[in-house]
């Protein structure tokens, strides 16, 4: 029962680490007063480029060191997924577009961009079948050698990649960051009532560009650590899924709380995988338990707007697009 | 002669076909009270705004002790020492006193906001605070949130500081208080603005007086040399009789009687308690009272946008004898009674007009549901527009354009048109002169007059005193969401109104307090 | 842009005390300043300028990753909708179906209810008339059966987006994402239904009544997909009218701009967005409708591909005219088309459709700003003297 429940435990966490980056990037950029539906998008392409970038250093370098297996792709993930946030930024925030709009035509060109180079990719070198960069993907997997030994407490806290504990450490060190900072005032500051930051010599403009790519790369790393240590370095079109759209649910679910946001990325990971880990149930029945964590969002959702908490609720400007000279 | 601590050269300032500025010099010096006075609308916000780096003028200089300089945006302005205190407090709800003072600040030390507190306290005691720097801004009264704002700019070291109306929504007691820091602040040698449209403050506090008009620079003169007379004709141009015409009431008869209404916000705290009127044909019953003393919440009350619990408003049909309670009715319900009730509320394009609609399909909001039609008609509110355009001078480009494109005036004009239409017999307004220059301001006073004098039971909401001792022939004076007395606008005193504005149900701080809240 | 020129290292200097000392700050060189009002054809100028240059570099994109010159891409782009008739036809058809569930967004839009879950109420219309064809496809006439079909689709998409609107009405609850939920509770349940349909575990229907064609929209003018073409016509027309002179659309546009104004004149607001939630639900399971009975004859979590979404953007460009729709639905059809076209040629993923319209999109998006906004060059301030 207990190796049941831990491995139960372990997948919920393997499953809840995207869910958790994506969160933590889209509360960051939240924080600011934009709502960035394009995280979806930028997830993506947070996979993509660093799949491209690990295919680049494996097809052109003969004997991949384990430290740039890493380096590489991460860097390249974090550079992708930033420059997407940074095409949101400039249509919201300099050109003042409609956010909802620009980000849905964000996650559209994100999964386009996702789906066409894990599709294309190995043609353009004249390759055939599917990406598949294991020996990258090992050294994403990797965790100390003696997470086996140690039985289930192993399992359940030692047993993951590197990215698994980046994604704890950054959700608490962005918690840290909103809530007992002077920049973290600061940008909650803009979210809330962007003319009262502006008038207090914060430069706005230059705090939504910030919070926002900075967090378009903490979600993309979600994608990277989708196709680097759960597929082990494969790409599957479409196979990221809606993933994106459950981390902006968990935003909602945690109260715009990044430390919250953690043990909530869990919780989800484990609805969307107990349909998988139950044994003996039906086709239909999966799929039926496959909804459980969109119906569990949509109470909350219904909860959180029927108890009416001051401190419960979104930054007041998010969604609305900021110019100074509004009269 | 010292070089002024501030001095504006030939500033101009458009917002689209709008000249908000034109052509404005002036200076002001350390030590010295500056009173900016101007009517509603004459460009001194716009004006202080381009200092404090809110507003970026389209040509003209700026200069700060003899230099000159670039005040691109509110950092560049606390870096020349300027801070300003906005009529609409720059405050962020959810965070407290002490977050709000140090936001924005790059101080090299840790952020330790226990320190924060400590320096605060500091200030407070130099000037005369009283502030708790840990409360909830959402939590505090106006004249704390006020408070807040004006430890900012001394917390950031401030040596120019602007005041936008700073008055507005204060009790007389705290206005003094208010007067005393600022003389204090002036001794101590910073230089202090204060725009002001209540010449009586200009006179008691101020050291200089600067005028604008209509976006113009008029003149400064010294306080010690000028008058009442002589400002008012800087301010308005010409010596305007500021007689108000008021006939004496034809056959009053109760119209509508409100007993003992109350009612609570959203927030749960109470904003009419125990409320009790009459409002009479050909009559105008003013009402007077701090800002957001429950005036708002009474009228909507009685056009039924306010919940209300206990308590009654009877309306006394004039055609039937009947009297029918409004309480707790909706909008559509009372009007199915027919019930001819007209409201100009105080938010006009947020209420009584859409800002983007034309003035066509604002004539409309009124009349589309009559008729069994699927369908809008749009003919006779065009003929009506035609007719308001026509009849109250109304300065548009045509019946199809947006009325946000209007200026104020145009838009009053537009709303109390329409809501006159209606040939109601009870009209309600509230503040229907604020923002409007002399011209259109009259207009509305002699609309007003005109209703009364057909016999409609008018209710006005009002800030001027003046006015409302001119215009009305009952006040009634509300605090705190009661009704503090009713007196007779022939023969009652501005300090006698005064007084009662400040006199709530209860103890006289917890009725500030309580204000405050309300006017959230 | 004044803010921008904030980001300059410039203001780093701030904690420099002293300020007199300070003598060369650079002025702006240009601040933005809103418009009071733009020309109408100005407004339509600066729109098909953007897409020109989207078109651009679209062309460019493929010339990279083809090598095929700019202009032959668009000669392939244009072979991909009109080198044939039957593709002309899909063409038209997937325009149709994309500018239907435009125009089911639009009412909700208007009246700024954010209505994202239109991809799951498509999916559920076409679920239940689906549903309908799985158990008396082949036991009622067909048009009795078809009848049915529409009513079973225009109910279920009413009932999808109506619960959202229920709660946005009473609590105020937050309608981007709890539509947006919506969509996957759809897709789920569409897994879930095909799982209890085809026993064998493919997870794939397959087209329904192929033989009997019981409860297929007929062909009319030889055409399969005219029908449908037709209707959605109609509704554009239809939907023209409804917002712009009917006293619903007069309170949709009412309830939009201020909540507030529709109070004081007395519209029962909530009654109005639930109603109109439900219209724009029930033109989304009419699209769901379509596609099941008129073209697809099957049901999959991906019938809507994404429309849902697309149809959001295709209705903002157009700012919910109707009738601007027709071009901005097919601008987008004709895009993913012709992207796919070149894609196929060149044995490349067909989702570089998707980058194309994306990148449309970003232009079309951006280009808003130079409509609402004027970029105002400062003259040197010395003239000022």
């Amino acid at each position: 029962m207990l190796t049941i429940l831990a491995s139960f435990l372990h997948s919920s966490i393997v499953q809840g680490i995207p869910l958790l980056f994506g969160a933590t990037g889209e509360i960051l950029t939240e924080k600011s007063g934009h709502l960035n539906l394009g995280i979806p998008g930028i997830m993506y392409v947070g996979g993509i480029s660093g799949i491209v970038g690990g295919y680049l250093y494996e097809h052109f370098c003969g004997k991949p060191v384990a430290l740039l297996c890493i380096l590489i792709p991460l860097f390249c993930s974090l550079l992708g997924s930033g420059l997407m946030a940074l095409i949101y930024c400039f249509l919201t925030v300099t050109l003042r577009a409609n956010q909802n709009v620009t980000g849905l035509a964000l996650t559209t060109f994100g999964t386009g961009v996702g789906n066409f180079l894990g599709g294309s990719l190995l043609s353009f070198f004249g390759e055939s079948g599917s990406i598949s960069l294991l020996t990258i993907g090992k050294w994403y997997k990797a965790y100390l050698p003696f997470a086996d030994k140690l039985g289930v407490f192993g399992e359940i806290f030692l047993s993951y990649g590197f990215l698994a504990y980046l994604a704890v450490i950054v959700a608490l060190l962005v918690h840290h960051f909103l809530n007992k900072t002077r920049t973290g005032l600061n940008l909650r500051a803009v979210g809330e009532n962007p003319a009262t930051a502006d008038a207090a010599g914060i430069n706005v403009t230059r705090y939504k560009y910030l919070s926002t790519i900075l967090g378009g790369m903490i979600a993309g790393l979600g994608g990277l650590y989708f196709v680097m240590d759960y597929t082990g370095g494969t790409w599957t079109n479409n196979g990221f899924g809606d993933r994106g759209w459950l981390a902006i649910a968990i935003v909602i679910f945690a109260l715009w709380k990044p430390a919250r946001a953690i043990w909530c990325s869990f919780v989800f990971g484990g609805l969307y995988i107990c349909a998988v880990l139950i044994p003996g149930l039906s086709t239909a029945a999966k799929e039926v338990i496959k909804m459980a964590p969109y119906v569990v969002t949509i109470l909350v959702l219904v909860l959180s707007s029927v108890h009416d908490r001051r401190e419960n609720q979104p930054p007041a400007h998010l969604g609305l697009n900021y110019f100074r000279e509004d009269r | 002669m010292p070089v002024p601590a501030i001095e504006l050269k030939n500033i101009t300032k458009t917002f689209g076909r709008v000249v908000a500025n034109k052509d404005v010099s002036l200076s002001a010096y350390r030590g010295e009270i500056l009173a900016l006075l101007g009517e509603n609308g004459s460009g001194k916000t716009t004006l202080m705004n381009m200092i404090a780096g809110i507003y970026y003028p389209d040509s003209g200089q700026i200069m700060i002790d003899g230099n000159e300089v670039v005040i691109a945006s509110p950092k560049d302005a606390f870096r020349y020492k300027i801070g300003m205190i906005h009529q609409h407090f720059k405050l962020v709800d959810v965070f407290s006193a002490a977050e709000n003072i140090v936001l924005g600040l790059k101080e090299k030390e840790r952020f330790d906001l226990s320190k924060v507190n400590e320096k605060v306290r500091q200030i407070s005691e130099t000037y005369g605070f009283e502030i708790d720097p840990a409360k909830k801004i959402y939590e505090m009264s106006v004249s704390e949130k006020q408070t807040v704002e004006i430890i900012k700019v001394l917390y950031r070291g401030a040596d120019i500081l602007i005041l936008d109306e700073p008055t507005a929504v204060l009790t007389p007691q705290e206005t003094r208080k208010l007067f005393a820091v600022l003389r204090r602040m002036r001794d101590a040698g910073k230089a202090v603005i204060i725009i002001t449209h209540k010449l009586h403050e200009v006179l008691s506090l101020s050291d200089k007086v600067a005028v604008l008009r209509k976006g113009e620079y008029i003149g400064t003169v010294l306080t010690k040399d000028t008058n009442e007379n002589e400002l008012t004709e800087m301010m308005v141009g010409k010596k305007v009789s500021l007689n108000i015409e008021r006939a004496e009431p034809k056959d009053p008869q109760d119209r509508l009687t409100v007993t003992k209404l109350d009612a609570v916000n959203r927030e749960g705290v109470k904003v009419l308690d125990d409320v009790s009127f009459v409002a009479r044909s050909g009559e105008i019953l003013g009402i007077a009272g701090i800002a957001g003393s429950g005036q708002r919440e009474l009228l909507e009350a009685i056009a039924g946008l306010q919940k209300v619990g206990d308590g009654s408003i009877i309306y006394h049909d004039p055609k039937t004898g009947l009297d029918e309670d409004l309480r707790n009715k909706t909008p559509l319900e009372i009007r199915d009674l027919g019930v001819r009730l007209s409201f100009v509320p105080e938010d006009r394009l947020g209420m009584g007009l859409v800002g983007d609609m034309d003035l066509v399909d604002n004539m409309m909001l009124r009349s589309y549901s009559k008729g069994r039609s699927l369908f809008v008609e749009r003919k006779s509110p065009k003929t009506l527009a035609e007719k308001i355009i026509a009849q109250l001078e109304v300065v548009t480009p045509s019946t199809s354009t947006p009325v946000r494109r209007l200026s104020g005036g145009n838009v009053q004009k537009i709303l109390v048109g329409r809501e006159i239409a209606a040939a109601p017999t009870v009209f309600m307004a509230a503040y229907p002169v604020r923002g409007l220059d002399i011209n259109s301001s009259y207009t509305i006073y002699n609309l007003l007059n005109a209703q009364k004098e057909s016999g409609v039971a008018v209710i006005f909401v009002g800030e001027d005193l003046d006015v409302l001792l001119e215009l009305c022939d009952r006040i009634m004076v509300i605090g705190s969401g009661r009704v503090t007395g009713i007196v007779d606008g022939r023969t009652a005193t501005k300090e006698e109104i005064g007084l009662l504005m400040t006199k709530g149900g209860h103890s006289e701080e917890e009725a500030h307090e309580e204000g405050g809240e309300k006017h959230e | 842009m004044s803010d921008l020129k904030n980001m300059d290292p410039a203001p780093e200097k701030a904690a420099a005390p002293a300020p007199a000392a300070e003598e060369k700050i650079r002025e702006p060189l240009f601040h933005i300043v809103k418009r009071a009002d733009i020309p109408k054809l100005k407004a339509w100028g600066i729109r098909f300028i953007a897409i020109l240059l989207a078109l651009l570099v679209n062309a460019l994109i493929i010339h990279w990753l083809t090598g095929l010159n700019p202009l032959a891409v668009y000669k392939s782009m244009f072979d991909g909708s009109f080198s044939t008739k039957r593709k002309f036809w899909v063409l038209l058809q997937n325009t149709a179906m994309l500018l239907c569930i435009a125009l089911a967004v639009t009412p909700a839009f208007k009246m700024r209810f954010w209505n994202l879950g239109a991809e799951g109420q498509v999916l559920i219309g076409a679920l239940s008339s689906g549903a309908l064809m799985f158990y008396i496809g082949d036991k009622l006439p067909s048009g009795l059966l078809i009848l049915l079909m529409l009513g079973a689709a225009l109910l279920s998409g009413i009932v999808w987006a109506g619960i959202p609107a229920l709660f946005k009405a009473r609590f105020g609850t937050n309608e981007t994402l709890f539509t947006l939920m919506m969509n996957y509770v759809a897709i789920q349940l569409v897994n879930t239904m095909i799982a209890i349909w085809v026993p064998s575990g493919s997870g794939v229907l397959g087209i329904m009544n192929s033989k009997s064609n019981n409860g297929w929209l007929p062909t009319i003018f030889g055409q399969k997909y005219a029908l449908n073409i037709i209707v959605v016509g109609l509704l554009t027309v239809f939907m023209y009218v409804y917002l712009k002179y009917s006293k619903h659309g007069y309170e949709i546009a009412v309830v939009g701009e201020s909540e507030n104004t529709a109070r004081y004149i007395g519209i029962n607001v909530r009654k109005v967005i639930i109603r109109t939630a439900a219209l724009s639900g029930c033109l989304a399971g009419l699209a769901g409708f379509l596609l099941m009975a008129g073209s697809a004859h099957t049901v999959s979590s991906t019938l809507a591909g994404g429309n849902g979404f697309t149809a959001v953007l295709v209705s903002w460009l157009a700012k919910f005219n109707p009738f601007v729709m027709i071009l901005t639905s097919l601008l987008i059809e004709f895009l993913q088309k012709g992207a796919g076209e070149i894609a196929q040629a060149f044995r490349l993923s067909s989702d570089i459709a998707d980058i194309a319209t994306g990148i449309i999109l970003f232009f079309i998006i951006g280009c808003e700003f130079f409509l609402n906004y004027r970029i105002m060059f400062r003259h040197k301030g010395k003239e000022g003297k």
